[in-house]
């Protein structure tokens, strides 16, 4: 039951008057008139990852009349934290204690298994056309991330059987219902090689060379397992096109590589990196050295090995002789960096190749976002080069009548749409960076508001009703909605799963398991 | 009724530095009995500073149950450690804690805008802090390289940077005053166009 407290007057001119020496993030001089902290906020979140929970902390941090609905296409929430964190990173997992303590709030509503305008996985799925919410909402925030991947668009990528995006791989061993069904062939040879040199690509690696008694006590699913179990994958090639100082991978990642048991690095070519490593930043400093220290592990009581193969960009992927649906080997062109210690240095093929032999291939060169349908005539603008949400930097959403005239900066945006996260400034960085960014969107939300800028529905007198209006639309197809506590139900029941395996969790890797639950 | 709800609710409670700024640290019961009631971090400058000024912050506002990500120690009179923060505004916040305590703990325990994303076990940078002094820096023991490993994926990395889930309190560090950085970055600009 809410704590009635009577609010001393002059309070509301405090509170703007704090919000307008806040303005760190002001991109436009504004004249609305302010806002009152009492009139009802409500945002819809479209997505549960951190970059969703993060910003809805925020938003309710500052605004305190906020009331916030969180949509979630899957039954289960926390998007990548679940489905993407590698299973022996549980401790990078541990953001979702904040997370449930956000949504414990009375003022916030999870609604799982319901989908912004893309046709569901089952039967029991619900979907919410976006002008629905933009009709029902002060705000909308998306969140939901980066969904596809990119390819390479090479010969055989897309004819080859053995060839895995990475990011379906990742999926897979973290029990994401789409990537359920993945059927990965461990089986075919020793030899992986890996298309990529960033994170996932390295969590990819890890997975390849780590000793499965150690995975066997994370939250890894079980099928997974048991592919792993009998892989006979004992070299792998983390190739990139090019060198050592461009890698987007982290220090981290490299670290635990090194030190994987009976696991031996392979050299690289140390001409790509500066001999004297004392000149260079810090971060990139300890990196390398990192590098160029190598594993301790030597080649005779190495049972696997890997190498991080540079100035490769691929060509081609070559037919097995025997089997001619299967890959066998890679071709890649040979590039020459213009200036190797330039972390931003162009490449050039040098007309040479060469061949790798590749009995399993895994393409992992970024995650990409799409647009949600309905973008168009909600006039959001979206760059599908880039794969993002066009914004300003600070998550407000371009608009797709907007022009690049510094007069018209008040029509530029879209009013009251928001977004944060990868869809907001593309698939890279860690908790800590979607955090940061996160906030960020938050504040220019919050200042929007405060401040008196219009939202969605501004002409409105009522006050928006979020899901309860929304959810009328839901009830009129099969789909059941899934609340916090259901959720908590499922959790409930995937840790007694896991108990009985001997691991944290056994998680569900089908929409229908994870509803089954709930009866 | 929405400033009802407001006021109830866990995120946009007072953070108890806000009350102890309004009443300073006299004897440490009361600092302790406030650290206890007022269980929720809020990162809300705009609430806080609103709410300083009023009654209301001699209030218990705990509503409901929060789970905390670490617990600090009522330091024994004549024991007490003293640490400062200082946030990006630049003011003050200084507590009387125990030995042994570590900065995120005491930071969240006292509602000083700090996350803990990883909950304290050194795999992100959110608790990064930046020691004001060379000779408190010095006297810590160095950061381990999962700790350094962290700190270079910082924003805003200095020389005297430290993940304040990593740095405990010392008789030596009595005294110690940690800057929080800004997060502002300017990220429009270079990432953007």
């Amino acid at each position: 039951m809410p704590l009635r407290i009577a609010r001393p007057p002059g309070l509301a001119r405090q509170l703007l008057g704090s919000a307008h020496n806040g303005r760190a993030f002001s991109s436009s001089p504004r004249r609305q008139s302010s806002r009152s902290p009492d009139v009802p906020f409500r945002l819809a979140v479209v997505g549960s990852g951190p970059a969703g929970f993060y910003t809805s902390y925020r938003v309710m941090g500052k605004i305190p009349s906020a009331r916030v609905d969180m949509y979630e296409s899957l039954p289960v929430p926390f998007g990548l934290v679940r489905h993407g964190v590698a299973p022996d990173h549980p401790e990078v997992k541990n953001c979702q204690e904040k997370f449930d303590e956000i949504a414990s709030s009375p003022n916030f509503t999870f609604i799982g298994n319901v989908s912004i305008g893309q046709p569901g996985h089952s039967t029991q799925h619900c979907t919410i056309e976006l002008q629905s919410l933009l009709r029902n909402y002060d705000a909308v925030l998306f969140s939901y991330g980066a969904s596809e991947d990119r390819k390479l668009g090479i010969p055989g990528e897309s004819t080859l059987n053995c060839i895995y995006s990475a990011r379906h791989v990742v999926g897979w061993y973290n029990g994401l219902p789409d990537c359920a069904g993945l059927d990965l062939d461990l089986t075919q040879g020793e030899e992986a090689v890996i298309i990529g040199q960033g994170n996932v690509a390295l969590d990819v690696a890890r997975m390849l060379l780590e000793d499965i008694d150690v995975l066997k006590k994370t939250d890894i699913t079980e099928h997974a397992l048991a592919k792993l179990a009998e892989s006979r994958v004992k070299r792998v090639h983390v190739v990139g096109r090019r060198g050592p100082m461009q890698a987007a991978f982290t220090i981290k990642e490299i670290r635990e590589l090194m030190k994987l048991s009976r696991v031996e690095f392979h050299s690289f070519d140390r001409s790509l990196v500066p001999e004297d490593l004392k000149s260079l930043p810090r971060a990139t400093r300890r990196l390398m050295e990192v590098l160029v220290k190598g594993s301790p592990t030597p080649h005779e009581s190495a049972s696997k090995s890997w190498s991080l193969d540079s100035c490769l960009s691929p060509k081609q992927f070559l037919a097995n002789q025997e089997s001619l649906s299967n890959v066998a080997s890679t071709e890649f062109n040979i590039t020459e960096l213009s200036s190797p210690f330039d972390p931003k240095s162009p490449v050039k093929s040098t007309g040479e190749t060469v061949i790798l032999p590749s009995d399993i291939v895994f393409r992992s060169v970024g995650y990409k976002s799409v647009p949600l349908p309905g973008f168009d005539d909600a006039g959001i603008q979206f760059d599908d080069r880039r794969g993002i949400i066009c914004n300003d930097g600070l998550g407000r959403v371009r608009s797709l009548a907007s022009s690049n005239k510094a007069e018209d900066v008040n029509k530029q945006n879209v009013p009251g749409v928001y977004c944060a996260g990868w869809v907001k400034r593309g698939p890279t960085g860690v908790i800590a960076s979607t955090m940061q960014d996160a906030f960020i969107t938050g504040d220019a939300i919050a200042e929007d508001w405060l401040s008196g800028a219009p939202f969605s529905n501004t002409s409105s007198e009522q006050p928006m009703r979020g899901w309860e209006e929304v959810r009328k639309e839901a009830d009129s197809s099969n789909g059941r909605a899934v609340a916090w506590d259901d959720w908590r139900r499922i959790d409930q029941a995937e840790r007694e799963r896991g108990q009985k395996a001997g691991k944290e969790r056994e998680k569900f890797t089908s929409t229908a398991d994870m509803l089954a639950v709930l009866g | 009724m929405s400033t009802s709800r407001s006021l109830a609710t866990g995120l946009t409670k007072l953070p108890a530095a806000v009350c102890r700024r309004a009443q300073p640290i006299r004897n440490q019961s009361r600092a302790s009995l406030l650290s206890s009631r007022c269980s929720t971090r809020t990162p809300s400058t705009i609430l806080s500073r609103a709410i300083r000024l009023s009654p209301l912050c001699q209030r218990g506002f705990s509503t409901s149950a929060h789970q905390r990500h670490g617990h600090i120690h009522t330091p024994k009179p004549g024991e007490e450690l003293y640490i400062t923060f200082i946030d990006k505004d630049g003011e003050e916040y200084k507590f009387a804690v125990s030995e042994g305590d570590n900065l995120l703990d005491i930071a969240q325990a006292n509602d000083v805008e700090m996350e803990g994303a990883c909950g304290g076990s050194c795999a992100c940078s959110t608790c990064h802090v930046i020691v004001t002094e060379d000779d408190f820096f010095d006297k810590m023991p160095e950061p381990d390289d999962d700790e350094n490993d962290m700190l270079d994926l910082a924003f805003g990395l200095t020389e005297m940077s430290r993940l304040g889930c990593q740095v405990k309190m010392t008789k030596e560090l009595d005294g110690l005053k940690v800057r929080l950085p800004s997060m502002t970055r300017n990220l429009q600009a270079s990432d953007f166009e």
